[in-house]
């Protein structure tokens, strides 16, 4: 499913990621922990296609990045620090243009509104939505079109415990997805994941270095 | 890549008609500068190459706001990430855009033409007019879409929105001023008008070909 052998990625001068090197099988999850600028958004973003890899082999559900990036595009959910919301528009008519770049159906969008308790509220303007809304609302965007791949950065900042517990059978182990979790929570990382990375200037360490 | 860029021009027009961003404040520039050219100059009627430099220069310029906020809500809603992630062809992007400052700028035009006439052009309007406007809206709209794209990567947008626009815009306006200026003279129908609109339709091919052709690369990583 996710396969890294040595990948590197800079931002000019500064080494963002390298010598990273982790596999992934279908339905596992892997929890990516470090502290901030140790290189975890930078990784999903690679996986992500969103950055290009400067150097390493990056295999994402069969496809080689970055030369077979649009096999990828699609097939990937990504709920990060940003909602990627439109906020002066609803929450509906947001899932409604995702869902026709997905070519998803208006019934999916229902289906994914409601399991995120927001079908009452979903005429709101984003930008009228408190914080825990607006990410429950990320998240069924993220799921919207069923990828089997989810990168999931923080996934439950700013919700309130019912609110995570909701998410959980979209974006949780339930969901049966693959799953990379970036998170600071080093308790729950280790609860879920089926690998670790602990990251540290970029680099893969020990998870007791990852945050000395 | 039809279905996407109907999706986004949807959108976008959406977002549009809620924030009203874009269209006002490219109409009250227009109007503000009829007015302006309307005192400044002391006269109460143009005609010639003076009436079609001052209408054609005024929305250029007012194209300028159209394009700086092109890109606008992609950028700062994180909404290029979501469009990237999509399966989308990127072509589609650039018609939806493209499409989207069309409409901007014919919804402009359709009040500040009115205003024009009735604020500093002597001889009225002619039917002629119309194939002009449709083919300058169109390489705007290409060229704009494009210098949209590339400026919004960087911080200084609003800066670089018009150091890059305008220049590229010097063809289209001499071949919209040559087109209009004697459709502005009161000589009716010019002899040439059919050459100057092929000079712009070939502006507009050039332009849609090449956009085209860079668009992906402009949003790559």
């Amino acid at each position: 499913m996710i396969e890294l052998e040595g990948l590197e990625r800079r931002y000019g001068e500064r080494v963002a990621l390298a010598g990273v090197s982790v596999r992934v099988g279908e339905g596992e999850t892997l929890s990516v922990l470090g502290s901030n600028g140790a290189g975890k958004t930078t990784l999903l973003r690679v996986l992500a296609t969103l950055l290009r890899p400067h150097a390493g082999t990056v295999r994402v559900l069969g496809a080689e990045l970055p030369a077979e990036a649009w096999k990828v595009r699609g097939r990937v959910g990504l709920l990060g620090h940003e909602p990627l919301l439109y906020l002066d528009l609803s929450a509906r008519e947001n899932l409604r243009y995702h869902a026709r770049l997905h070519s998803a159906g208006r019934g999916r969008v229902e289906e994914v509104l409601a399991a995120v308790g927001m079908e009452r509220r979903g005429d709101e303007p984003v930008r009228e939505l408190s914080r825990g809304m607006v990410q429950r609302v990320a998240a069924a965007r993220a799921v919207l079109h069923d990828p089997p791949l989810l990168l999931l950065d923080e996934p439950r900042a700013g919700l309130d415990p019912a609110a995570a517990e909701l998410l959980e059978p979209l974006i949780g182990r339930a969901s049966g997805r693959t799953r990379v979790l970036v998170t600071h929570d080093v308790e729950r990382g280790r609860a879920e994941a089926d690998h670790l990375l602990a990251l540290k200037g970029g680099r893969a360490v020990e998870l007791e270095e990852a945050y000395r | 890549m039809i279905r996407a860029a109907s999706a986004i021009l949807r959108k976008d027009l959406r977002l549009e008609a809620r924030t009203k961003e874009s269209v006002p404040a490219m109409l009250l520039f227009s109007v503000t500068a009829f007015v302006l050219f309307h005192f400044g100059l002391d006269r109460d009627s143009l005609d010639g190459e003076l009436a079609s430099g001052v209408l054609w220069v005024t929305l250029l310029l007012a194209s300028v706001i159209g394009v700086t906020r092109l890109f606008a809500a992609e950028r700062e809603q994180g909404g290029i990430e979501g469009l990237l992630l999509a399966p989308v062809d990127r072509t589609g992007l650039f018609v939806a855009k493209a499409a989207a400052l069309f409409c901007y700028l014919t919804l402009v035009e359709l009040v500040a033409i009115p205003a024009f006439t009735l604020l500093l052009l002597g001889p009225g309007l002619q039917p002629e007019l119309l194939p002009v406007l449709a083919l300058v809206n169109l390489g705007l709209a290409s060229v704009g879409a494009l210098v949209s794209a590339l400026a919004s990567e960087g911080r200084a947008r609003d800066l670089v929105v018009p150091l890059m626009l305008l220049p590229l815009l010097v063809p289209l306006l001499i071949a919209a001023a040559g087109a209009t200026e004697p459709l502005f003279s009161g000589d009716g129908s010019p002899e040439d008008l059919g050459r100057w609109l092929g000079l712009l339709g070939l502006y507009d091919v050039v332009f849609v070909l090449l956009s085209v052709a860079v668009f992906d690369y402009l949003l790559e990583d």
